[in-house]
């Protein structure tokens, strides 16, 4: 049988329901290829190799018991963000060193209740701040598509792991792209959902009204086996939404005749990379060819998105990220009273982008600055959400680009947060209107990197990017493309 | 021109001060920092000022994706997580609670 670790969750949890492999197998089998693989990568920060085989060996039992559901015995990794009891959970800070969580995210536990095996914790830029994996204070991760680029960010561990098959599926989180971005940089698939479908309970916050976790998996049909699972109200979080969960395995449809295919004609401006417009554009010809309807929308409110997010985002980061004090837990630097204490700790548990950050969040929320920084940006994210409503009066799904431009190499605008920032102007949007968004692959780069092309739905549209994403799929083959798993590189 | 004046005249970001905020936001920054932030944050700022060319007059501010009020829960006991955990990711503990400098003199 071919290796265990290369296979989709449908596929795997075929074999385990036939009995011809066991979650020890498999889980094994995805440890030995982190073991040899990872190194080149960097996309885990802890692994819970112990724990990861006394789960599954778990999962094998349940099955044996009779149970069968989609995600028993399949092993998953979690972004550094989420709290799961007993491991750390450092954010890729060194704030946060030494922290031992002493509950389970919400998100996380429903994983586990479906038998799901949690593998390890996967890298990410510092308290999700990033664009590129660059600001992990652990370690650096690399694309697998060539490990002189950058996996995207914040969840460039998740999106890298789930690329290089050194995990099965991931959870990342996404606050202005922060899961769709690296999947369309490592050719996996990233879907952030509506705001409130998933809660955020036990999800370490950077901006409280724009945060939603999700998944990362090879195949669209496996994003709607985890969305199902980590879907639904939860009472711990009070902006977790009293929605029913749709079936999402009925959204898996191929057929996307009458289907009308919304064009963001705004999205292809200036800043566009010309191979990542001739992919997405090859897209929506394919869909047109398959039977759907394109139609062009305007969002002209979309190009303000990367200025109004980065005054929202960090105002919220900076109030998210007072806890961080030294006092309760994570890393201290003693100081003479306690306000040094604190202004010490901080300075050297946080890195230069989470600083910049925070700076930038307090200036905006100060006195004289508030209006006419804070509720101005508030102001145009509704008009950013008009646009979204006014758009989808005409159309089921938005079809763009994730990225302006293909993975770019490590080190390129690390030094310039203003360009790195601009990177995220296709993907902000849909965080601040609060609706859903997904990238899945739809082509390579003349030199050979992964292009993603993002669906956008209304709220609760989840299951029209499903069925869009899904029927693509089957009529196109870039999701089966894998990186080569050289060893010599890097 | 008076003064207060000619400071309000002068450039909205230009008056942003790193080291000012920094002690807002409890974080020492080294001289270096301060410099490197200052001309980057200068620079954001700028580009956020983009938002002026709209006209927002009469919109609603959006704090949320989603209009929750307010919510609560049945005021019913239910299991706290364990005190134990907690106290051992303080960085320091004395009789089970969290340690911390002299707040009083």
């Amino acid at each position: 049988m071919s290796a265990l670790h290369t296979k989709t969750i449908s596929e795997l949890s075929s074999l385990l329901a036939a009995g011809e492999a066991s979650s020890v197998e498999l889980t094994a089998d995805v440890i030995a290829a982190i073991d040899a693989g990872d190194a080149r990568i960097g996309s885990y920060v802890e692994m819970n190799k112990k724990q990861a085989l006394i789960s599954a060996t778990a999962a094998d039992a349940r099955r044996a018991a009779g149970e069968n559901l989609p995600l028993l015995g399949i092993p998953i990794g979690a972004k550094d963000l989420l709290n799961v009891k007993g491991q750390g959970n450092r954010c890729a800070s060194k704030l946060l060193d030494g922290y031992t969580s002493p509950y389970t995210a919400t998100s996380v536990a429903r994983l586990e209740e479906q038998g799901a095996v949690i593998l390890g914790r996967m890298n990410m830029d510092e308290f999700a701040m990033g664009g590129s994996n660059e600001n992990s204070a652990i370690q650096p991760c690399r694309n697998p598509w060539d490990t002189t680029r950058v996996p995207g960010g914040s969840s460039g561990g998740s999106a890298a792991a789930v690329a290089a098959d050194l995990a099965v599926a991931t959870l990342g989180s996404d606050t202005g792209g922060s899961i769709r971005q690296p999947a369309a940089f490592c050719g996996c698939v990233g879907l952030k959902p509506t705001y409130g479908m998933v809660s955020r309970f036990g999800l370490t916050a950077f901006a409280s009204s724009l945060d939603q976790i999700g998944p990362l998996t090879k195949t669209v049909a496996d994003t709607a086996t985890v969305l199902q699972a980590i879907s639904g109200h939860d009472p711990k979080d009070s902006t977790s939404l009293k929605v029913d969960v749709p079936d999402y395995s009925q959204a898996l449809k191929t057929d996307v005749k009458g289907m009308r295919i919304g064009v963001p004609t705004d999205y292809f401006s200036e800043g566009l990379d010309a191979d990542v417009e001739t992919a997405v554009r090859a897209a929506l010809a394919t869909y047109e060819s398959m039977g759907a309807e394109l139609v062009d929308v305007s969002l002209p409110h979309s190009k303000y998105a990367i200025a109004a997010y980065y005054v929202i985002a960090t105002a919220e980061a900076s109030a998210n990220l007072a806890r961080f004090d030294g006092v309760r837990y994570g890393a201290r630097v003693d100081g003479d009273n306690p306000v040094g204490l604190v202004k010490g700790t901080r300075a050297a548990g946080f890195g230069p982008e989470v600083k910049r950050r925070i700076i930038l969040g307090t200036y905006v929320l100060s006195s004289g600055y508030y209006d006419a920084y804070y509720i101005k940006a508030q102001k145009v994210r509704g008009l950013i959400r008009k646009d979204f409503d006014e758009a989808f009066e005409k159309c089921d799904v938005i079809a763009g680009p994730c990225t302006p431009t293909p993975a770019f190499p490590i080190g390129e605008k690390s030094d310039d947060p203003l360009q790195m920032y601009l990177g995220d102007m296709y993907t902000v949007p849909a965080n601040l209107a609060g609706i859903c968004g997904m990238s899945l692959p739809c082509g390579f780069s003349s030199g050979g990197m992964p292009i993603g092309l993002q669906l956008m739905g209304p709220s609760f549209g989840e299951s029209a990017l499903l069925h869009a994403g899904h029927a693509f799929e089957q009529a196109t083959e870039f999701h089966r493309a894998r990186p080569a798993t050289s060893t010599e590189a890097s | 021109m008076g003064f207060i004046s000619a400071l309000l005249m002068t450039d909205q970001n230009e008056s942003m001060d790193v080291r000012y905020v920094a002690n807002l936001a409890r974080l020492n920054l080294t001289e270096a920092e301060a410099d490197q932030f200052q001309g980057q944050l200068v620079q954001i700022l700028d580009y956020v000022k983009q938002l002026d060319e709209l006209d927002v007059e009469g919109v609603e501010p959006m704090a949320h994706a989603i209009r929750v009020e307010n919510v609560y829960r049945e005021d019913v006991v239910v299991p706290s997580m364990d005190h134990d955990d907690f106290i051992a990711n303080a960085p320091a503990s004395i009789n089970n609670l969290v340690r911390v400098p002299n707040i009083i003199e």
